[in-house]
């Protein structure tokens, strides 16, 4: 029997997906990105993903650092920052981060400091929960392609 | 188009600090079998840039990048390279995209980016190329007929023959030839790029005025206040202002528009053409559907029109692009609704300064963007607008019913003769000649790729390209090719009576009639002898 397994876990990646574009946290730019992939590239998702991942903490680490200084007033690095969170949100279709991020932003245009400090937590809270759903998600495609490659002898 | 056609190995420079867009961009272009370089900062891409002057086709940069901002990247690359640039942002702000515009960018493209907008990036560098192509036939065919005129056979021989792989310094250097060859008598005069917002002031202080005929040139001037501008560009424009408000009452009553027209419709892509109107989609949103930002950012009201105005351009048939010393007849105007959906409003006569009468090929014919033609119409609005950033228009002194000169030499019939002639050669002509323009086009863009040494992804057959190649676009490429004939600002010297070109024109009916068409022409009246 050829891994039913596979199905199993197929059926389960699929579930998760479908949840995550019925939550919004995911939207058809993540699928151009699979599109993408191919033989040449096979874990052209996975590698993209990770780099998002790289950017995202660095400059979320950096918004802490900034909101965080009592004499914080340079509301325009903030924004800049959030530019670019918003792009790479953008680049994997991470709707729901980019759209805190967009709330951030307009927080941080009015020189809104609370409002800031607030639109940080929401940001660093949505950026954690899509991280971990990748992570589940990687998970669950790493024991399919195992499970694929696992002849059962007949 | 579904399975576009694309060169294989057209060479990309992106450029984005974003290493996720980075790396995404780099997977889709390759997708395109393109040449990718990738580049996370903006000296570093004009380093790379100026090492190997010829070693890329397009630069992909986004506009936000901490080292330097995007759009003094695009100044460089455009003047130090010439190269096709296209710009990208998640911000789509009109005014944004005005600014790309307005440096010059051949395109602006909102991120997320899809496949579909980088399979047609190299319609951009073709369309470059195209115009390189004509300014050298121009000028050699210019130089051609002046040396004729001038008896002076030996300095260009023939003129006919123009390679493609002519290289830009060696034809700058001809040009120069060409210019100091020229009438010592001319004077340099000012040039004027009627840019969109100058019409605009141009035409509100008209309307201020009133009845155009008590409009003079002095009172709009004054009216208009900018205070670079003289009596005598505002003169020129305004006649040209007034053909073309005449050409519309006519053209209005002409039913064979519509007609021509229809014959156009199944080349074109609707679909993209309805969406392009529709919504401007998130991506390249600023020049999808041609007009649509364009009309944002102007707030005019072209809807109703544009749709006619789509399928409209399409009925002009333009010649073969072949370099030929023969005269210019006029071209069936384009339709009238055409150029109310044409925003900017660039003026076109640059290239008539042009040792009069006879040919280049129409490349004076200024092409407006067409609203839309397939995937391609979104580029043709980037391109004028980088047309009008080159400081090519030259405004002759005073203008008084020049617009005949240009077509005969000997004809000296006056413009409204000429206006009611031109009228009646409706698209029914462009129709006809539908055909015969397509081979050409086909056998041309063939010549035009193979010097360009792209492959051809698909295999064709005995030297017509695969049907998937979509000729539409290439019809507009005709048309926005010949906008970058405002080269011809070099050649020439005396007062260009072609400046005076009449608005029907300009809007891409570049034909220039076969000695066939002459008779066919003469038989329909259409000639003004």
């Amino acid at each position: 029997m050829l891994g039913l397994g596979v199905d199993r876990l197929q059926a389960d990646i699929n579930r998760l997906l479908t949840s995550l574009f019925h939550q919004g946290v995911l939207d058809e730019q993540f699928l151009q990105l699979q599109q993408l992939q191919d033989e040449t590239s096979p874990n052209f998702v996975y590698d993209v993903i990770n780099i998002y991942f790289d950017e995202s903490e660095k400059l979320l680490r950096n918004l802490r650092l900034l909101l965080m200084d009592r004499e914080f007033s340079d509301y325009k690095k903030i924004g800049l920052h959030l530019n670019q969170l918003v792009g790479s949100s953008s680049s994997i279709g991470a709707r729901r981060v980019r759209n805190v991020c967009v709330a951030f932003r307009s927080a941080s245009e009015l020189s809104n400091r609370p409002g800031c400090l607030r639109g940080l937590e929401v940001v660093e809270h949505e950026y954690h929960y899509l991280k971990n759903m990748m992570h589940e998600l990687f998970q669950l495609e790493q024991q399919r392609i195992l499970a694929a490659g696992v002849r059962y002898p007949m | 188009m579904e399975k576009g056609f694309s060169p294989v190995g057209l060479r990309v420079l992106v450029v984005d600090d974003d290493p996720t867009w980075l790396k995404i961009l780099e997977k889709m272009l390759k997708k395109c079998s393109y040449e990718v370089t990738t580049c996370g900062l903006a000296r570093d891409a004009l380093k790379l840039l100026r090492e190997r002057k010829d070693g890329y086709d397009i630069v992909i940069s986004d506009v936000n990048m901490p080292d330097m901002d995007g759009f003094k990247l695009l100044e460089h690359v455009g003047l130090e390279l010439d190269l096709p640039v296209i710009m990208m942002s998640v911000d789509g702000e009109t005014s944004r995209v005005m600014k790309g515009v307005q440096h010059g960018a051949c395109d602006y493209l909102l991120k997320p980016i899809r496949m579909k907008e980088l399979k047609i990036i190299w319609q951009h560098v073709l369309r470059k190329k195209l115009q390189e192509v004509r300014d050298i036939e121009g000028c050699y065919e210019g130089a051609a007929d002046w040396i004729t005129r001038n008896d002076e056979a030996h300095f260009l021989g023939g003129g006919e023959d123009v390679s493609f792989g002519k290289k830009r310094k060696d034809f700058d250097f001809e040009k120069k030839l060409l210019q100091d060859e020229s009438d010592p008598s001319s004077s340099k005069k000012a040039r004027v790029v009627w840019s969109f917002e100058l019409h605009q002031k141009f035409v509100n202080a008209v309307n201020q005025i009133g009845c155009d005929h008590k409009a003079g040139p002095k009172k709009i001037l004054d009216l208009m206040n900018v205070p670079w501008l003289t009596r005598e560009n505002v003169a020129s424009h305004l006649q040209k202002y007034r053909l073309y408000l005449s050409r519309l009452e006519k053209g209005k009553e002409l039913k064979c528009y519509s007609g021509g027209a229809k014959n156009m419709d199944s080349s074109l892509k609707d679909a993209e053409v309805n969406s392009g109107h529709q919504s401007p989609g998130k991506s390249s949103y600023a020049f999808s559907g041609g007009n649509s930002l364009l009309h944002k950012a102007t707030e005019t009201d072209p809807n109703p029109l544009a749709s006619a105005s789509v399928s409209d351009p399409n009925t002009d048939v333009h010649m073969p692009p072949k370099a030929k010393k023969t005269r210019i007849g006029f071209d069936p105007p384009l339709s009238s609704s055409a150029f109310d959906s044409l925003l900017p409003w660039s003026d076109v006569p640059e290239a008539l300064e042009s040792k009069p009468p006879i040919l280049y090929d129409n490349s004076f014919l200024q092409q407006q963007p067409l609203p839309s033609q397939s995937s391609y119409a979104s580029n043709s609005a980037p391109s004028l607008m980088e047309e009008e950033m080159k400081p090519s228009y030259e405004t002759p002194v005073g203008g008084t019913c020049v617009n005949t000169e240009f077509l005969m030499p000997q004809d000296k019939s006056p413009t409204v003769t000429l206006q009611d002639l031109d009228l009646s050669a409706p698209s029914a002509i462009s129709c006809m000649k539908l055909q015969d323009f397509s081979l050409n086009v086909t056998n041309n863009t063939e010549s035009i790729l193979r010097s360009l040494n792209w492959e051809l992804p698909e295999s064709h057959h005995s030297g017509s390209l695969d049907t998937d190649l979509d000729l539409s676009w290439l019809q507009g490429e005709r048309f926005l090719a010949n906008t970058g004939l405002l080269q011809f600002q070099d050649y020439s010297s005396s007062p260009s009576l072609l400046s005076e070109l009449p608005p029907h024109l300009w809007f891409g009916n570049e034909r220039l009639p076969e000695p066939d068409e002459y008779s066919f022409m003469v038989d329909q009246g259409l000639f003004i002898s």
